[in-house]
């Protein structure tokens, strides 16, 4: 395996082990999913078709909130004992600690994700009833707020061939938002990498 | 190793570092003596390549780190106001992160050799959560002794460390300065920067206004200067 691919297989190792371990992401994540179902529970109220209708925007909603606050969070870590500090100056090409970062952060969504996915016809079939109050800080909540305009393509994309798959029409008549949401993966993924190492040295 | 000249750090209207210049040669080791808010931190961070200077020259291990990072990071060795710990990993866990980091050969043999180098051999599969400051401070040692670091920059490497702990520090600095490392070590331990450094720097307000051999200072010399030059004349006690 190439130094480049050591560096960013160690970072996803340390992240998912130190979120195995301290579950803060999951639990905050999760914690934030089900106060979001809550939340459309009540917007929603009990009318079947209302709610078939806006499912999709938000399932994908959901799924972008909580993925936000989940890579705002796996960054906090790196401040924790000026850690970002060792990773400025670890030698080689620091994409390599972007991707190992993204990786990390695709694996605990996918968890999160899977939990969603089972708790939404849970939540829209039970009548709950409760009050909840979250604490987040504000700095947790600075970077969903900077970074949801620059996932409106994504965002986009993701709820018309949701909605498209989930009428039942064939997955043909949802190529466009596909290739959209694959141009939008492509530019995302090759401006990080790109412009990760600027952003680590001026953190 | 270190070759820095007039040296300045401006922050908007705060000048943090003027005009500090300092060499370092192989082999030796600089105690960097100051208040709180004297600039020690900015300095060692400047020299880490962590920060870049508003203005001056600086060569760090023969190569300006503006133009060539790479190389001068290679010849770095930091422990700074953090450890560079995760606390939810084990020492162990911790060191073989940074070893494959720095590109060095992490074998279990060599992770264990290095904790035991810094005592920390029986803590191995303890998170670092677990360790005292003193401990965590051992551990990013650990972490300087994996890699190829030929300067060493500790920023108050002496604190929370216990009398056991501070001789050992000593002894390890000692011991790298005659295998032809050099070392800067911010402290507001006079009698241990004493014990290490074979030049002893003030600074204040920004500036160097002491940088003398050791050898030249007793402890009560340096308390003396230490009063009138970084706290003002007559502000000895």
């Amino acid at each position: 395996m190439s130094a480049y691919l050591r560096r960013a297989w160690i970072v996803v190792w340390k992240d998912v082990l130190t979120e195995r371990r301290s579950k803060e992401s999951l639990n905050a994540l999760l914690f934030f999913s089900v106060l979001l179902l809550f939340i459309f529970q009540f917007a929603l109220g009990p009318e079947r078709a209302r709610v078939e209708t806006a499912l999709p925007g938000l399932l994908w909603l959901g799924f972008i909130l909580a993925g936000v606050l989940g890579l705002g969070r796996s960054f906090l870590v790196e401040q924790e004992n000026d850690c970002w500090e060792g990773l400025v100056l670890t030698p080689g090409d620091k994409s390599a600690i972007y991707l190992g970062k993204l990786a990390g952060n695709v694996l605990v969504m996918a968890v999160v994700e899977a939990a969603l996915l089972v708790l939404f016809p849970v939540f829209f079939g039970l009548d709950l009833t409760g009050a909840i109050t979250a604490q987040v800080r504000a700095r947790e909540l600075l970077f969903p707020v900077l970074l949801l305009p620059a996932q409106v393509p994504v965002l986009l994309g993701a709820v018309s061939a949701t909605e498209i798959v989930l009428a039942g029409q064939p997955l043909a008549e949802a190529a466009q938002w596909l290739k959209l949401l694959a141009a939008a993966d492509v530019v995302y993924l090759v401006v990080g990498l790109l412009t990760f190492e600027f952003v680590l040295e001026g953190a | 190793m270190i070759q820095a000249q007039r040296l300045r750090k401006i922050y908007g209207a705060t000048r943090v570092l003027d005009d500090v210049s300092l060499d370092l040669a192989a082999g030796q080791g600089l105690t960097l003596l100051g208040s709180n808010g004297a600039g020690k931190t900015t300095l060692l961070r400047i020299l880490a390549t962590l920060l870049r200077p508003t203005s001056g020259a600086l060569l760090v291990a023969g190569v300006d780190p503006a133009r060539e990072p790479e190389t001068a990071r290679a010849a770095i060795g930091m422990v700074g106001h953090g450890a560079w710990v995760y606390e939810d990993l084990t020492a162990l866990e911790n060191l073989r992160f940074w070893a494959v980091m720095g590109g060095q050969a992490a074998g279990p043999a060599a992770l264990r050799a290095a904790l035991e180098a810094v005592e920390l051999g029986g803590s191995a599969a303890q998170r670092a959560r677990t360790f005292s400051a003193g401990m965590k401070r051992r551990l990013a040692l650990a972490r300087v002794l994996l890699g190829r670091a030929r300067l060493l920059l500790l920023d108050e490497p002496f604190t929370g460390l216990d009398r056991a702990g501070r001789k050992w520090l000593a002894e390890f600095l000692l011991d790298f300065k005659s295998r032809g490392g050099a070392f800067v070590v911010a402290t507001h331990s006079f009698d241990a920067g004493l014990g290490v450094g074979d030049r002893v720097a003030i600074l204040s307000g920004g500036r160097i206004v002491l940088d003398r051999p050791a050898a030249e200072l007793g402890r009560e010399d340096l308390h003396r200067l230490y009063d009138d030059l970084a706290l003002g004349p007559g502000s000895a006690p």
